[in-house]
C-alpha cells in the first residue's frame, strides 16, 4: 500500500495522519444498514461499508456498473483508494437531461473503506447530488469522487459529513468543468475524529463556474481540514471558495485554499474567504490561502477572519430578555445562515438545518 | 418605582458615576440631561447590566428588587427596557424571529403563555401599524441596512411588544429627523400608564417637546446637580450647561 502522507508535505502541513497510521485498518466487513435512513422523497442510493446495498436503494434506474480503477494522479490518498476500491457509485446523466435530486447515503461501522464514485453529466444536463455520510464506531472512510461536467452542465453537490465521532474521514473530490459548466458544492463538516475534504476543481472551458462552500462545526478534540484547489485553465471563469468554521472546546479547523490561474485564463474572477468563530480559548484555526497567478488580467481576492462572538450583539439580545445561551446560539446560527444560503433545494436545506440544530443542542 | 441610591461606577480606572441619587415613581417620565461625558450613557448601561462597568458603590432598586445583581435578561424579564443610542446590527438574524424569541423569553420568565407564530404576527403587525412602519421590517435582518430613523423605530417597536414597566431611552433622538422623532415620541406616549415609567436620556431639549417629562434632572460629572420641572429643560436650552456643576 502507498504510504500515508506526512506533515513534511506542504499540502499536509496542518493535518497529522499518524493516529490513522497506528490503526492498521483491515478491509471493512460486509454489513447491513440500520433502519433510520434519511428520506426526503427523492431517489436514494445506499452504500454500506463501501458496498452498494441494492435492497436499501430506491434509485435502481441508475445502472450500477462498477469499472476497475486506474489512478493517474500522485495524490497519496487517491492512490491508496485505487489500490483498494471495489465499489462505488456510477452515475451518468445524458446530455440535456434534468435528473432532479439524487440522495447518496454512505454508512460505515468498521474497517477501511475506499469507494470510488464517478459522476458525469452530459452537455446541458443538471443534477443535485445530496450526500449523507454517517456511521458508528471506529473506521476509516477514504472515498474518491470523480466528477465530469460537459459543456453547460450544472451539478449542485451537497455533502453532510456526519461520520462517527471515532472515525477517520478523508475525502477527495475532483471535478472537471467544461465551458459554461457549473459546479456548486456545499459541505457541512460535523463528524469524524479526524477529517479532511480535499477538492480539486479544474475549470477547463471558458465561462465555467464553481463555488466550493463549506461550514465546519467542530467540538471536543475534533480535527477538520478543508482543502480546496481551483485551477483556472480557460478565460472568463469564476470561482468562489468560502468556508465558515465554528470551533468549540479543543477543536481544530484547517482551511487551505488555493487559486491557480493559467497564462491563458484571462478575465478570471477568483474569490476566497475563510471566517472562523472560536467559542473556546483552546480552539484553533489554521488558514493558508495560496494564489498562483500566471495571467495578467485577472481579479483574485482572498480574506480571512478569526474571532469570538461579538459581545455587543450578545448584550443586545440579552437586554431584550433572551437568555445568554439562546443569544449565543442565535448568533452562531446567524453566522452559518450565509453558508447555507446556496443550498436552494428545500429538502436538502431542511436536512442541513436539522443537523446543525442537533449539533448545537448537543453542545 | 426605580430608586437609585448613591450609585458609583467606573470603567477601568476611570470614575464615571460619582454618587447618583434619583427616584422615578411609577407612572412618571423623567428626563436626564447633561453635557457630553457627564455619564448619561454609563448610567443607562449600568442600569441594564452591560459588562465592562464596575459598580463601586450604591444600589439601584426597581420594584423592591436590587437589579444590579441580576443578569441583563433577568432585568428585561423584571420589566426593564433599554432603547439603545446605537442599535446593534445582527446579520443573519431575522427581525421577526428576534422579536418573537425576545417576547416569548420575557413572557416565559413572567409566567405567561408563549405566543405561536400566528398570534405573534398579528400582534407585531398591529404594533407596526401604530408606528407607521412597513410589514417588510419583520422580514429584514435586525437593524441591517436600516436608516438611523428605522433603527430607532425598531427600538420603539421592541418596546411596544415587550411592554416594559420601566424604559430607559438613551439619546433616542440622536440622528432623527422631526417626523421620525414624532413617531418615536408617540410610541413612548402610547405606553404611558400608572404602571409605566421612563428615563429619557437626551442632550437636547427638542425630544422633550414631544415626550413631556414630569421631572428633569441634570447629570454633570457623574452626579445629579439639579432637578426641576419641565421648565428646567427650556432653561438649559437657553443658557447651556455651563456653570451647572457648581449650581
Amino acid at each position: 500500500m502507498t504510504a500515508l502522507p506526512t506533515r513534511s508535505l506542504e499540502a499536509w502541513r496542518y493535518t497529522d495522519l499518524r493516529p490513522l497510521d497506528a490503526m492498521s485498518f483491515a478491509e471493512a466487513p460486509a454489513a447491513s444498514i440500520p433502519g433510520d435512513l434519511p428520506d426526503i422523497g427523492v431517489p436514494r442510493l445506499v452504500f454500506v461499508n463501501g458496498r452498494f446495498d441494492a435492497a436499501a436503494s430506491s434509485a435502481l434506474m441508475f445502472a450500477h456498473d462498477f469499472a476497475t480503477v486506474t489512478e493517474e494522479s500522485d495524490l497519496p490518498l487517491a492512490l491508496i483508494n485505487a489500490q483498494h476500491a471495489q465499489d462505488g457509485l456510477t452515475l451518468e446523466i445524458p446530455a440535456g437531461v434534468d435528473a432532479g435530486v439524487v440522495l447518496l447515503i454512505s454508512y460505515a461501522n468498521g474497517g477501511a473503506l475506499h469507494p470510488r464514485h464517478r459522476v458525469s453529466l452530459g452537455a446541458g444536463a443538471t443534477l443535485t447530488l445530496l450526500e449523507v455520510i454517517k456511521g458508528e464506531g471506529v473506521y476509516w472512510h477514504n472515498p474518491v469522487t470523480d466528477i465530469v461536467l460537459a459543456q453547460g452542465a450544472r451539478l449542485a453537490h451537497y455533502r453532510l459529513q456526519n461520520e462517527s465521532r471515532e472515525a477517520f474521514h478523508l475525502a477527495t473530490i475532483r471535478v472537471g468543468a467544461a465551458a459554461d459548466a457549473a459546479y456548486e458544492s456545499f459541505t457541512a463538516v460535523m463528524g469524524a475524529k479526524l477529517s479532511r475534504a480535499e477538492f480539486h476543481v479544474e475549470l477547463s472551458g471558458a465561462k465555467a463556474h464553481t463555488h466550493v462552500n463549506a461550514a465546519q462545526l467542530l467540538g471536543d478534540s475534533q480535527h477538520g481540514d478543508f482543502t480546496s484547489v481551483v485551477r483556472h485553465k480557460a478565460p472568463d471563469c469564476s470561482s468562489r471558495q468560502t468556508v465558515k468554521s465554528v470551533l468549540s472546546d479543543a477543536a481544530r479547523g484547517v482551511f487551505q485554499g488555493r487559486i491557480e490561474v493559467d497564462r491563458v485564463a484571462q478575465k478570471t474572477d477568483g474569490y476566497q474567504m475563510s471566517q472562523a468563530l472560536l467559542l473556546s480559548p483552546a480552539a484553533e484555526m489554521d488558514i493558508k490561502p495560496e494564489l498562483q497567478i500566471f495571467a495578467d488580467d485577472v481579479k483574485c481576492s482572498h480574506g480571512a477572519t478569526i474571532g469570538a462572538l461579538d459581545e455587543e450583539q450578545v448584550f443586545y439580545l440579552r437586554s431584550r430578555g433572551i437568555p445568554e445561551d439562546t443569544a449565543r446560539a442565535m448568533l452562531i446560527r446567524a453566522f452559518l445562515t450565509e453558508a447555507l444560503e446556496p443550498v436552494t433545494h428545500a429538502g436538502a436545506h431542511a436536512l442541513f438545518e436539522a443537523a446543525i440544530e442537533t449539533w448545537w443542542t448537543g453542545k | 418605582m426605580l430608586e437609585i441610591k448613591n450609585l458609583s461606577a467606573r470603567i477601568g480606572d476611570k470614575e464615571i458615576l460619582r454618587g447618583v441619587n434619583l427616584i422615578v415613581p411609577d407612572g412618571e417620565i423623567h428626563a436626564i440631561m447633561g453635557p457630553n461625558g457627564a455619564g448619561k450613557s454609563t448610567l443607562s448601561y449600568v442600569l441594564s447590566g452591560r459588562e465592562g462597568y464596575e459598580v463601586t458603590g450604591g444600589e439601584a432598586i426597581y420594584n423592591g428588587q436590587d437589579i444590579l445583581a441580576l443578569t441583563p435578561e433577568a432585568r428585561a424579564a423584571a420589566g426593564m427596557f433599554l432603547a439603545f443610542q446605537y442599535p446593534v446590527e445582527l446579520p443573519g438574524v431575522g427581525n421577526a424571529n428576534f422579536l418573537r424569541t425576545a417576547l416569548n423569553a420575557v413572557r416565559r420568565a413572567r409566567g405567561e403563555a408563549e405566543l405561536d407564530a400566528v398570534a405573534f404576527l398579528k400582534l407585531a403587525r398591529a404594533a407596526l401599524k401604530n408606528l407607521s412602519m412597513q410589514d417588510d421590517m419583520l422580514k429584514r435582518n435586525v437593524n441591517v441596512g436600516f436608516s438611523g430613523g428605522e433603527k430607532k423605530r425598531n427600538e420603539v417597536l421592541q418596546m411596544a411588544l415587550l411592554r416594559p414597566g420601566l424604559a430607559i431611552l438613551d439619546e433616542t433622538d440622536s440622528g432623527l429627523d422631526i417626523d421620525a422623532l414624532k413617531i418615536v415620541a408617540e410610541g413612548v406616549n402610547a405606553l404611558r400608564s400608572p404602571v409605566f415609567s421612563a428615563l429619557v436620556i437626551t442632550h437636547y431639549q427638542r425630544l422633550l417637546d414631544y415626550i413631556v417629562p414630569d421631572r428633569v434632572h441634570v447629570l454633570a460629572a457623574g452626579k445629579i446637580v439639579r432637578s426641576g420641572g419641565p421648565e428646567l429643560a427650556l432653561e438649559l436650552e437657553a443658557r447651556g450647561y455651563a456653570g451647572l456643576e457648581v449650581a
